[in-house]
């Protein structure tokens, strides 16, 4: 059977599947439509918080920056990890003690105040649209690449699809389908992974292959080959490379890490568990089935980078036969040259393919000798990794076929995650806690389904016409959020004198620093021409890249909200009786009689 | 209400295990890759010992960190639900004080 026939079968299958699943587990009260009715197991919860988080950067994106920055890696993989730490022992289990629907829910009661709660919408509503754009758009690239549609019915198909199981299930069909979605994506993930490391090491545990003998007989590891390989051509050692300085790398990696904790589509997955023993066990278990993914993406960026390595150098190094004739690439080289996404430009005329790193002075001087003109793999999308992996690897059709609908899957369950925490913010914060506060549960409950609605068309209109900025926008939703919600819910429960005046004092001027230093340099609402401090290194606050700001964001927000709240009066008893009940378990004072 | 010393003396058992678990976090993530170069010179098993913990030490860690909270703190309030009822001798959280 042809690539594509199967590509429609297996992505039409879960897809089958996924609106299966949506009939069954249609909300009929509003509990169910924003947190499943309380009722699922830590375990599923833990798996749909997996899909839930792992997004198509998550999917197809994070091998391909380990395979180039190596080491340097490491704050991604550290910092999208780390989070959780955070959210299991300083957020989940209180706000599931606290026991309502949203985040700016317990912020407003919290610090009994609807400005509060107003503050904590709008920064969810940036943090999260920011974050969803990304999602549209990946949905359209991966209908696009694999089932050869133009990317705006790509799109219109994804939309569809999310409008129906998410207006219909709301929270109750978005977590059972996020289980399903979570199988397929780890499939689609690992499969190849397996295959590959058992080519190269024998070993079919991709970790374990990571750490592996070679299996050409050259006796060495593979990290050793892999630095010796790339050392070679002039590229920075994989083992050792860093992507940043010292304390940009650490406050990026911070920044993502509170970022994680912050964002409001992972936190609110916390209330669909029964107690809060299971939200803590429940953070524990997402880690877990999120590490099944980020403990291969190293081993699959290695191993591809390898891989690539030796398919282009194929002897030794100045030996006129040493590199890849042009006529003889491999068939996965033309399909990707097809899409642009990898380029070759043959500079000094020799049909043959010199791939090394021409920015380093002593590479350039000994590639002169041999006559090379220059890196001749002009481009080399880094995105390219997970999406080729099986046919570098040689593997099967329905291998290819998975890993399209593994990539659709890790998309459309980050979208609908995100676009169920922009719904509720809207329907049961604005809605039923500000402006309209008699409303009915099934009035609400259509007013969700509604807001739902107009939250996809947003973000499919502004998937349609990306924001220029949308692609870098990623680490900056964390960055918000990080410097936003993540310290006040933090306040909140371990400072008990935190009163309302410094929370949203703390809110705005965390969420305020990040967004001016990201505009100064990168334009006023990402407007080119605008930024009036250069996008470059020497610019930078103690040469700290704007997508890292979110930790000093945070910072901010916890020295002004201490400050202020120092300077008020404090809240009132009635709340500080509310924080003594979120820190004990079961009820309130009375389980101490 | 003030808190009961009971209750006081479950937030403050909490807190200690919190902050103890997060110096772990914060040395497994930030310390370690500050001393990233030296420990890539130690050997583990076949991978140098810096990469290591990158590629699959921290995420480990993590678990471990997470699982040591959970236990623990299940059993405290297993404690708690037992020692709360009225009757029940207090053993691990102080009665109140006259």
């Amino acid at each position: 059977m042809d690539l594509k026939t199967m590509t429609y079968i297996v992505v039409g299958a879960t897809f089958a599947l996924y609106l299966g699943i949506a009939f069954w587990a249609r909300a009929g009260s509003t509990g169910e439509f924003y947190v499943a009715g309380g009722g699922v197991h830590p375990i599923a919860n833990g798996m749909a918080t997996g899909a839930d988080w792992m997004s198509a950067a998550s999917f197809i994106s994070m091998a391909g920056l380990i395979a180039y920055n190596g080491y340097g890696a490491s704050l991604f993989l550290m910092g999208w990890t780390g989070g959780y730490v955070l959210l299991a022992m300083l957020l989940a289990p209180y706000l599931r003690k606290f026991g309502k629907f949203t985040v700016p829910e317990f912020i407003g009661d919290r610090f009994y105040s609807n400005g509060a709660r107003i503050v904590a919408v709008v920064c969810l509503i940036l943090a999260s649209i920011t974050y969803v754009i990304g999602q549209m758009k990946g949905v359209g690239v991966a209908f696009s690449r694999f089932l050869e549609v133009e990317y705006d019915t790509g799109l219109y198909i994804g939309m569809a699809l999310v409008f129906f199981y998410a207006t219909l299930g709301g929270m109750k069909g978005i977590t059972y389908t996020q289980i399903a979605q979570y199988v397929v994506l780890i499939f689609a993930y690992t499969i190849p992974a397996i295959f590959i490391s058992m080519n190269l090491t024998g070993n079919p545990l991709p970790q374990l292959g990571l750490g592996s003998t070679m299996a050409d007989g050259s006796g060495m590891t593979l990290l050793a080959k892999l630095n010796l390989v790339v050392t070679e051509l002039g590229f920075k050692e994989y083992t050792t490379q860093t992507m940043a300085g010292r304390l940009d790398m650490f406050v990026y990696t911070m920044s993502l890490m509170i970022g994680t904790a912050g964002l409001p589509h992972v936190i609110v997955r916390f209330f669909t568990v029964p107690k809060v023993k299971d939200a803590r066990s429940s953070a524990g278990w997402a880690l877990v089935f999120i590490a099944i993914l980020y403990t291969t993406a190293p081993a699959v960026g290695a191993m591809a980078r390898l891989n690539l390595m030796q398919t282009i150098q194929t002897g030794e190094i100045g030996s006129p036969e040493g590199n890849l004739s042009y006529e003889a690439r491999p068939q996965w080289f033309k399909n990707w040259e097809k899409t642009g996404l990898l380029q070759f430009e043959d500079k000094n005329g020799d049909g043959r393919i010199q791939y090394y790193n021409d920015a380093n002075p002593e590479m350039a001087a000994k590639a002169e000798q041999f006559g090379w003109k220059g890196n001749e793999m002009v481009k080399v999308d880094r995105d390219i990794i997970v999406l080729a992996n099986p046919e570098i690897a040689k593997l099967p059709n329905w291998v290819i076929a998975l890993v399209a609908a593994g990539g659709l899957a890790a998309a459309l369950s980050t979208a609908a995650g995100l676009l169920l925490a922009i719904s509720s913010a809207i329907s049961h914060d604005l809605l039923k806690g500000v402006f309209m506060k008699g409303i009915s549960e099934k009035a609400e409950l259509r007013a969700g389904r509604i807001s739902m609605a107009g939250a996809i068309i947003v973000a499919g209109y502004l998937g349609l016409n990306p924001p220029g900025f949308a692609a870098g926008t990623v680490a900056i939703a964390f960055g918000l959020a990080g410097a936003s919600i993540f310290p006040a819910l933090m306040l909140g429960i371990f400072y008990k004198r935190m009163n309302k005046e410094g929370a949203i004092a703390g809110m705005i001027a965390g969420i305020s620093v990040t967004m001016l230093y990201v505009f100064q340099h990168k334009g006023i609402l990402f407007i080119k021409g605008t930024e009036f401090l250069g996008d470059m290194g020497p610019n930078w606050f103690l040469g700290i890249q704007p997508n890292a700001f979110g930790a000093i964001g945070a910072v901010v927000n916890f020295a002004v909200a201490i400050m202020v709240a120092k300077m008020t009066t404090e809240p009132p008893q009635h709340i500080q009786d509310l924080v003594e009940s979120i820190r004990t378990p079961r009820g309130a004072g009375g389980a101490t009689h | 209400m003030q808190p009961k010393p009971a209750q006081r003396a479950y937030w403050q058992r909490n807190i200690r295990l919190t902050l103890v678990l997060l110096g772990v976090w914060f040395c497994v993530t930030f310390v370690a890759g500050y001393f990233a170069e030296g420990l890539n010179r130690l050997p583990f098993f076949d991978f140098p010992l810096g990469f290591y913990l990158f590629a699959q030490g921290s995420l480990l860690a993590y678990l471990a960190i997470i699982g040591i909270y959970v236990r623990y703190m299940n059993r405290m309030d297993r404690d708690w639900a037992r020692e709360s009822e009225p009757g029940q001798p207090r053993t691990r959280f102080p009665g109140p004080t006259p």
